[in-house]
């Protein structure tokens, strides 16, 4: 415990940019054992009885929300859910005297969803409580990227070595930048894909294969995470209709069946049918969309866990109600 | 106060006369009296040893936010001023984007009367382009020259409207005052919180691209080609807006442009962290950008260095990046900073930092100062070039801190700050 150790993850998980592959392959292994829990007839256990936990979401979430709380719920921590909206400069102020108040009532632990790039780490930076990111604006969704590390593994055996392409809205999305640099610190190859509008700029340098066409990138991947094309893009003209959308960069079983390998699909959802996926994929063999959400809930409580100062290799006995 | 000052021992350094040597300078009666080696001290001058300092005409920033009138809780025209004059300036600039903004010129004798009444550095007041700095049509500029506007700008925002522009440049030269802009072309970067590129991309920040200024840096280039008009363009930060005004002036375009201190050493990965302390527009650009800027400085293609001085109240800044306003504070920073990381780094030569913030400021804008001529303005700045001192935000004279330059150890520290022959500050 006194000596920090490759695995140990600090403070606050605000990104998977900058950490190890030790530091994921532990959280990613930590999960392993707490996926059981979830199919128990009782769903719980005492890992972090006596923990006070804040969901503090500044933007509207169901499914990251739900299954933050699901994953304290099972440990046992007491958990409150803050929600809140406003415009952009009224949530910038109220960050400030949030962090204040959420300091003075003597917060273990906050999750946090805002719409502004930085705001997890100007939370982290400003109160000794550990921090969680769920989502800041375009930046990070540390969660999710392990959830979809997790998957992959769940189904590929692996991570090293495989080729992953993102597609859709890469520019203004935080769970492709997760993902992006868990995959490359396990070792994995990954591409982009979309219309240029919605790609970012240097994506060379983020260490990405850039494609333009959906046809190349599964010429090219093992692996699709296919990311939800929101209507404000659309409405803000970075393309023209989500019908041409569909068209140029959909993901279909015609295209899927074309590819030479047996592609595995992700999305993170929540889905838009028939835009950046037809039903028929998500339905379909290929998808693992279900998967994610289980293992979703599974990741979060390892990260909870271990931020609370749990030891990986006693995740194990954690969970059968010994240690806490 | 003495009337009569003397400089005993200084490392004079004038461009506008060609001097570098150790001379003696007399001030007397606001102007300089006389400039030799050797002078004797006059009965009740006050005589100051100046051995181991430079001595050189004031220094002019020629880009300062006062906020005066509207955000009094950033900056006054009096804190402004004396931060000036603690910075080594003896005068400034004061951009007309307050609230209400100076497009009047009864709010240009208000900025007038409020710098003669705070009795530190000068404060020259700038006028708006647009009425209202709305962009739409040609605010009062004679009679805002007349009541002691130095120059337009809309800064704050750029002028979109091409014609409105070229309107300016026309009018203007009935008045001899150069239309200061800030270049950005709005609908290529409106979104946009910093320079578009890999750490903008990492961070999950919208960019502006070079682009977005490159477009209005030509624009107003062809502009003023076009109408005989002196633009002089702001705070220039990429290497095509350079390469752009170094070309034009070969062409003899009136065009004079400025340099500041952060885009001169900062680069974009001064944001990392989000440091809202690094967030100003034009934004910090990549090293590739500072090294073009660098070179303009010193071959004279942006001919003045200015400071962009932006002041803003803490829990303004104290916010997510994007939430954040734009600008950082420079007056107290820049002497130091441009001694260390310019001429320190053999950019420019000593002579050159005092021609491009003292007497091409002047030139540029027709001011008093950037001269020791005899019988010009007794402006004058002194400052020790190896004193080494550490940033400390907490002891500037402005009402704000908000500074990238926290901590920064520098050397080349003013000492005393002289306007019209008063010493309106010394260390």
């Amino acid at each position: 415990m006194n000596e920090p150790s490759p695995h140990a993850l600090g403070k606050d998980l605000i990104g998977l940019e900058g950490l190890s592959r030790e530091q994921i392959l532990t959280i990613l292994d930590t999960a392993e054992p707490f996926k059981e829990i979830s199919e128990r007839r009782i769903k719980k256990v005492p890992v972090l009885r006596g923990k006070t936990i804040v969901n503090l979401f500044f933007e509207a979430s169901t499914r990251t929300r739900i299954s933050f709380e699901f994953a304290e719920k099972r440990l046992s921590a007491d958990t409150v859910n803050i929600s809140s909206s406003g415009s952009s400069v009224t949530k910038g102020e109220t960050l400030v005297d949030t962090a204040r108040n959420l300091e003075a009532m003597r917060i273990d632990m906050v999750v946090i969803r805002h719409a502004a790039s930085g705001a997890a780490r100007f939370l982290a930076e400003r109160i000794p409580s550990n921090v969680i990111n769920a989502g800041d604006g375009w930046h990070e969704h540390p969660t999710q990227g392990l959830l979809d590390l997790l998957t992959i593994r769940d189904h590929k055996g692996r991570i090293e070595g495989l080729k992953v392409c993102i597609v859709g809205d890469i520019l203004h999305s935080r769970v492709a930048r997760s993902n992006i640099y868990g995959l490359r610190a396990l070792g994995a190859e990954v591409a982009i894909c979309g219309p240029r509008t919605l790609l970012p700029p240097a994506p060379e340098e983020l260490g990405c294969r850039v494609f333009t066409h959906i046809e190349e990138a599964m010429e090219w991947a093992d692996v699709l995470n296919v990311l939800r094309l929101q209507l404000e893009r659309m409405e803000a003209g970075y393309v023209p209709s989500l019908r041409e959308y569909n068209r140029v960069w959909g993901v279909s079983n015609r295209r899927l069946d074309a590819a030479p390998r047996d592609i595995l699909i992700l999305h993170p959802g929540p889905m838009n049918r028939g835009v950046e996926i037809d039903s028929a994929v998500a339905d379909g063999p290929r998808s693992v969309i279900l998967n994610q959400v289980t293992n979703g809930v599974a990741v979060r409580m390892a990260v909870l866990y271990l931020l609370a100062g749990g030891q990986p290799e006693k995740a194990e006995a954690a969970k059968q109600g010994g240690d806490s | 106060m003495s009337d009569k000052v003397l400089l005993k021992g200084g490392r004079v350094v004038d461009p506008s006369l060609g001097i570098d040597s150790t001379l003696d300078v007399l001030l007397a009666e606001g102007v300089v009296a006389s400039l030799s080696s050797d002078i004797d001290a006059p009965e009740g001058a006050r005589v100051v040893d100046c051995a181991g300092l430079v001595v050189t005409p004031g220094l002019i920033d020629v880009h300062v936010h006062l906020r005066e009138p509207g955000e009094e809780h950033k900056e006054t025209i009096a804190t402004g001023a004396a931060a000036a004059a603690a910075g080594g300036f003896t005068a400034v600039c004061a951009m007309p984007n307050t609230d209400p903004p100076i497009d009047d010129p009864a709010a240009v004798g208000f900025v007038r009367a409020a710098g003669r009444a705070a009795g530190q550095a000068r404060v020259h007041p700038v006028g708006c382009i647009s009425v209202g700095r709305a962009g739409l049509r040609l605010a009062l500029v004679g009679e805002m020259v007349d009541a002691g506007a130095v120059a337009i700008t809309d800064d704050g925002n750029p002028v979109m409207n091409s014609g409105l522009m070229r309107l300016a440049l026309e009018y203007t030269q009935a008045f001899g005052i150069p239309v200061a802009d800030h270049p950005e072309d709005l609908g290529v970067s409106a979104l946009g919180h910093m320079n578009e590129g890999i750490v903008s991309a990492r961070l999950g920040l919208a960019g502006k691209p070079n682009a977005s200024e490159d477009i209005h840096i030509v624009r107003d280039l062809l502009l003023a080609e076009l109408t005989g008009g002196h633009i002089h363009l702001q705070h220039v930060s990429t290497r095509f807006g350079v390469d752009a005004i170094r070309q034009a002036k070969a062409r003899g375009v009136r065009v004079t442009a400025e340099a500041t201190p952060h885009h001169l050493v900062l680069t974009h990965e001064a944001v990392e962290g989000y440091r809202t302390d690094a967030k100003m527009n034009p934004p910090l650009r990549t090293r590739d950008d500072v090294e073009a800027v660098r070179a303009g400085v010193s071959d004279g293609t942006l001919d003045t260095i200015a400071t962009d001085h932006a002041p803003h109240h803490y829990d303004e800044k104290e916010a997510a990046f994007a939430d954040a306003p734009n600008g950082i504070v420079g007056l107290e920073t820049a002497l130091g900073v441009v001694m260390t990381r310019v001429v320190g780094e053999g950019v420019i030569d000593l002579p050159t930092m005092v021609e491009r913030m003292s007497c091409q400021p002047a030139r540029a804008f027709n001011l008093p100062g950037g001269t020791l001529a005899e019988g010009g303005a007794a402006d004058v700045t002194v400052f020790d070039p190896g004193a080494t001192w550490t940033v400390d935000p907490a002891a500037f004279l402005s009402k704000s801190r908000n500074t990238p330059f926290a901590g920064w150890e520098l050397t080349g520290a003013p000492r005393m700050t002289i306007v019209e022959g008063r010493v309106v500050w010394s260390a």
